[in-house]
């Protein structure tokens, strides 16, 4: 951030890029987000979870959302999944309202949401179960599917042999599986070490670039919200209101390469300037060392 | 091996503890068992009387010239060593049983192992269903919960003279009793039990499009499939509880009956012996019901690994 690049890099997009956005913006639209509000009662009075949200995803656009903890982002995806209600605007998946969760829309979980009392194949298999497909049909198809996922060999496996970016591997393909429109993805791969995350990434990548599907990624990493999205929506914590949408200007298709490229590095400056703002809160854990703390070892007894 | 060790050790130990008290003569030994009555009256080889009255008795007939009587250290009736009780066990199941109606231990058993069976299945007839519908559903919760914790709190052993009134005086009010005994935690347990299977499952099948019916049979019920197979061991264990009263209620029949009779013939040793079974029997039947378990449940958290 010290160096003295103009603050607003991150506009400028080359023609490759402006062009795939302009195509994108050409595509039909998957999910409108209009005006959406979530008020909740709490112990302390109501609190307003979020305000005024709006977004448009378009067809296979790769869309992640990012913001500081408390800004409402895991409440957004839940209200786009139908696990929550909201209090004001409208979701629309294809120009109908989102009514509770429905097969049109694949969820990916930031914990572990396997069934663990089934294999590996009969994870992927329950939604098409959950559809009336037959089993044979339902098994051949997600053999498929986990073969998608590099995971042909552990159809057998039980979700607790498995290690965890495997495990979310197997979600994805269970969410996949069932086909919907938009996967919905609640920081997926937050739980992983870096080394599996930045491969989880490169994978994620792989199958959205082989399969009609638009994807919704909530996360709460920087760089992996520039690595991966079309667009990025920051939000703002409370209330939860967008702050900006970013269009991310770094060319497709990605490589981690580009991590040190200037796009990537303009991008990223600008998030963090929106998501970790330059003057220091007050109640800022920096303040720690300062405090007056009561000795509980002995005078002498020092390590540094 | 370590731990192999320290579970035969919490076994032995205390048998460890009754044979120094049974053998070992100074440990406590209270009572003097007599063996030469002498000159005292009222004494018979064989009886029992307290150590003091014992000794004064000695000091009295060696002031009037009369044998003293002769006796060994013994512990009170109520106390029998360990051989006598492992060979009460042993004729237990050799000796034919007294008396005209009388039972052999083994036959008491298996009308006692009935009754625990049909109570605790007509029990988890209902309230297995009950406690996972009320756990699913806040409704059902709040309509069932409130009577329920009202109900548990009545004694069960109180409802025999009623149990007997309705359902007559043979096995009818003992299934009765264990049923009442049992059902009302099992409702509760269950349901809580249904209430802490994480919510992340749930959510994951409702978008995979399972809701109703469908996602209580195909994911709430094998979701909580092993917690709910550890509450039903620990139920067992208070179905088996309830078991004595039960068995005292109109015509006293099973285990309990037969160490009634036996103590109130002072075969203490049969007691025992019979005591011995009961926990035998309880403690490796829930053995065997962990050890398949956890063959059942391969996925379970809390036995993976173990």
């Amino acid at each position: 951030m010290s160096n003295r690049q103009p603050a607003n890099l991150y506009l400028q997009q080359s023609e490759a890029v402006r062009a795939r956005f302009e195509r994108i913006r050409q595509r039909e639209v998957i999910l409108e987000v209009r005006g959406l509000g979530k008020r909740y009662a709490s112990a302390q009075g109501e609190v307003e979870a979020l305000r005024g949200i709006d977004l448009t995803v378009h067809r296979r656009e790769f869309v992640c959302v990012i913001g500081p903890s408390g800004c409402g982002k895991s409440t957004l995806i839940r209200i786009l999944a139908g696990l929550d209600s909201h209090s004001s605007g409208e979701v629309l998946l294809d120009g109908k309202p989102v009514r509770g969760p429905g097969r049109d829309r694949g969820m990916v979980f930031q914990g572990y949401s396997l069934f663990p009392w089934l294999t590996v194949k009969r994870n992927v298999m329950f939604g098409l179960e959950m559809s009336g497909y037959a089993r044979g049909t339902a098994e051949s198809e997600a053999l498929q599917w986990l073969d998608l996922v590099g995971l042909g060999r552990f159809a057998e496996a039980y979700p607790h042999q498995l290690s965890g970016g495997m495990r979310q591997r197997v979600a994805i393909a269970r969410a996949l599986v069932n086909q919907p429109r938009i996967l919905l993805m609640d920081e997926p791969f937050g739980a992983l070490d870096a080394q599996t995350r930045a491969k989880m990434q490169g994978h994620l990548l792989e199958i959205w670039r082989n399969i009609d599907v638009t994807i919704l990624f909530i996360t709460h990493d920087l760089d992996e919200a520039v690595y991966l999205a079309d667009r990025v929506l920051v939000l703002k914590a409370h209330p939860g209101e967008v702050q900006e949408v970013i269009e991310v200007p770094v060319p497709r298709p990605r490589s981690p390469e580009q991590f040190t490229g200037p796009e990537f590095r303009a991008t990223r400056a600008r998030l963090e300037a929106l998501i970790h703002p330059p003057a220091p809160p007050v109640d800022d854990d920096s303040r720690v060392p300062t405090m007056h703390m009561i000795r509980m070892t002995d005078v002498s007894d020092n390590v540094e | 091996m370590s731990r192999t060790l320290l579970h035969i050790g919490s076994f032995v130990l205390p048998v460890i503890v009754w044979c120094i008290v049974s053998y070992v003569p100074f440990v406590w030994h209270p009572q003097v068992e007599v063996t030469l009555a002498g000159g005292v009256d009222y004494l018979q080889p064989g009886m029992r009387v307290d150590s003091d009255e014992f000794a004064s008795q000695v000091a009295q007939m060696r002031e009037q010239g009369a044998t003293p009587p002769q006796g060994v250290p013994a512990n009170p009736i109520y106390l029998p060593a360990p051989h006598e009780v492992a060979v009460a066990l042993y004729t237990a199941f050799t000796k034919p049983p007294e008396g005209r109606d009388g039972q052999w231990l083994h036959q008491s058993l298996w009308h006692s192992v009935q009754i625990i069976f049909w109570g605790f299945f007509l029990s988890s007839l209902v309230g297995v269903p009950l406690g996972v519908l009320a756990g699913a559903q806040p409704v059902v919760a709040r309509l069932v919960e409130p009577f329920i914790e009202f109900f548990r709190y009545l004694p069960a052993p109180a409802f025999g003279a009623l149990a007997v009134a309705v359902l007559g005086i043979y096995d009818g009010p003992k299934i009765a009793i264990i049923v009442i005994g049992t059902l009302f935690q099992q409702v509760l347990v269950v349901a809580n039990t249904t209430r802490k299977l994480d919510t992340t499952l749930v959510e994951a099948s409702r978008t995979l499009g399972a809701r109703g019916l469908r996602l209580l049979v195909r994911v709430v019920v094998p979701g909580i499939l092993p917690d709910l197979y550890r509450d039903q061991r620990i139920l067992l264990g208070w179905a088996w509880t309830y078991l004595i009263v039960a068995e005292l209620i109109g015509t006293s029949s099973g285990i309990t009956w037969y160490i009634t009779q036996q103590a109130r013939y002072q075969h203490f040793d049969n007691v025992y012996a019979a005591i011995v079974i009961i926990g035998a029997l309880g403690f490796g039947s829930d053995y065997l019901l962990a050890r398949l378990g956890r063959r059942l449940f391969p996925w379970d958290r809390q036995t993976v690994g173990r």
